[in-house]
């Protein structure tokens, strides 16, 4: 399929704090909203598309769109967890190309951290109306962390994947985030026992979170939030600065299946569509931001998206190009990820964050002459029910 | 002591399932479709989710099968399952063809002691008077 340039990110914000008490999570995505217009150079009333995942104080797109005053001809509430963002890029750049919308909105804001909310190791909470999915799994204490570890345990038993070759995942991750100033921050306010470079070392002699998870493969629980403005070519040349063009874009879903092989997420369906949109090979991308809930996600989304082949992750990972000042492959999260720099929850918005930054040469880890970005999130949970979508980027 | 999270009802896809378990029977559908591929259906549900189907049967499983993969759970802050130590947690590959979310117990060491493609069988766990048992595995 032949490239088009139909819509643009061309506005973003990323929320500075990690830890924000006495803020709402409305008020976080108000306040983003705002700044991005700002980046943008555009106006409130210049919105005509809400896109919201509805799980921000029980507010949907219609709920936003009074909370914010706008009066869009377009709402979205697509919800798939941390994917969310990708697929409402895929939504908004797809409506914009069919002349629906000239300028959508997404908008982040979490206060999990303030609100104490054990994410990974809570387990189930018993709460709400059953369905079946809870029935058949709550009463077996899986945590969220553990539902991941195993994924990680078939990756290792099926490839002879090692230990080592995850943390790499972490170190390079570690690196970017000591040269983000926001990601220091985070780390700090959020207690982290070293702020500092990491050793693979570090990581396997971290506390067993999950086996075979340790801490340092799992992401921390922040506050935070963010905004991404998109627009249509014509807005888009008017706009303050650069337009960061959407190229391409595609969506999956995975389930549990009896017989299914867990290692293979929804990407490898996701991956190859969204790199047929934009008329690109993964050998061409300059910077890759992958979900990283947990270094096994990171694996997954390398090797699914046709990076490596299924399998080779731990190899390809090991080659020493992970960072951003290294040739051979995409610098992976240069922002810090989830693993160091900020997860509330929800993080594919910051994966667009950080690809535009480097689209535009803003990043704290700028890759040299990066022309091409791949935001790829991973909603749900990996070894369950989940979805996988990438956005990829290209600079103007 | 807090219970582990229990089924709630009404939830009628999963609610024969779980009357099943009184009778200590681990049960399982297949689609009555001649026509459908993938017949096996688990967790339970009154539609086929491969064909879409309406009508299934429901089989007794004999509780016998291999440890797809497994995750030891070191920290839990539910209070059913924070002081219980480390514990596995698994998908088990029961030789009908259904894969389940299950523990592995009467193991050591959960991580030593258990390994990916190991055999297991069905052992049931009582929950305290009143309240369901539980299906789980042990090395079989």
């Amino acid at each position: 399929m032949a490239q088009t340039r139909e819509a643009a990110i061309v506005g973003i914000h990323e929320y500075p704090l990690r830890v924000a008490p006495g803020v709402s999570a409305l008020q976080i995505k108000a306040a983003s909203a705002s700044k991005a217009l700002e980046d943008a150079g555009l106006s409130w009333q210049d919105v005509d598309a809400v896109f919201d995942t509805g799980s921000h104080q029980n507010i949907g797109g219609l709920g936003i769109s009074e909370y914010l005053g706008m009066n869009p001809r377009l709402i979205d509430n697509t919800s798939v967890g941390g994917t969310s963002y990708e697929f409402q890029a895929h939504h908004a750049s797809t409506m914009i190309a069919s002349g629906k919308a000239n300028v959508a909105l997404l908008t982040y804001g979490s206060t999990a951290h303030s609100d104490r909310r054990a994410i990974g190791t809570a387990g189930a909470t018993g709460q709400g109306s059953p369905t079946p999915f809870n029935n058949m799994e709550d009463p077996w204490g899986m945590t969220l962390i553990s539902g991941y570890g195993m994924v990680k345990a078939r990756h290792m038993h099926q490839y002879g994947t090692t230990n080592e070759q995850f943390a790499e995942i972490s170190v390079a991750t570690r690196y970017h985030a000591m040269r983000n100033p926001e990601a220091v921050k985070a780390m700090t306010a959020l207690e982290f026992v070293g702020v500092n470079e990491i050793t693979t070392q570090d990581v396997l002699d971290s506390r067993m979170i999950a086996w075979p998870l340790h801490l340092l493969e799992c992401c921390m629980v922040s506050d935070g939030g963010g905004a991404v403005v998109i627009a249509s070519k014509e807005v888009a040349k008017n706009c303050k600065k650069s337009p960061v063009w959407i190229i391409g874009g595609a969506e999956a879903t995975k389930y549990r299946e009896n017989g299914g092989d867990i290692t293979v997420s929804a990407g490898a369906q996701s991956g190859p569509r969204a790199f047929e949109d934009a008329g690109v090979s993964p050998n061409e991308i300059d910077v890759l931001m992958a979900y990283d809930s947990f270094s096994i996600t990171v694996m997954c989304m390398i090797e699914d998206l046709g990076f490596c082949k299924k399998g080779e992750g731990g190899d390809y990972v090991s080659q020493g190009i992970l960072k951003f000042d290294q040739k051979g492959g995409p610098a992976l999260n240069t922002d810090g990820g989830g693993l160091s720099s900020n997860h509330p929850g929800e993080r594919g918005i910051f994966l667009l964050l950080e690809a535009t930054r480097q689209m535009r040469g803003e990043s704290t880890s700028q890759v040299d002459g990066a022309k091409l970005a791949v935001a790829v999130g991973n909603g749900g949970q990996l070894g369950a029910r989940h979805a996988t979508s990438p956005t990829i980027l290209a600079a103007d | 002591m807090t219970l582990r999270p229990q089924p709630r009802f009404p939830e009628p896809d999963t609610e024969p399932f779980w009357e099943a378990t009184k009778e200590r029977n681990l049960v399982y559908q297949t689609c009555d479709n001649p026509d459908c591929t993938d017949k096996v259906i688990f967790y339970p549900r009154a539609h086929c989710n491969s064909c879409g189907g309406l009508k299934t049967t429901w089989n007794t499983s004999k509780g016998e099968g291999v440890v797809y993969t497994y995750s030891v759970v070191m920290q839990s802050r539910h209070p059913a399952f924070k002081d219980l130590g480390p514990y596995a947690v698994a998908y088990v590959d029961l030789d009908e063809g259904f894969r389940m979310m299950t523990n592995v117990i009467n193991v050591d060491n959960p991580i030593s002691d258990i390994q990916i493609g190991m055999r297991v069988k069905l052992v049931w766990q009582e929950q305290g008077e009143g309240e369901i048992a539980l299906p789980m595995f042990e090395p079989a």
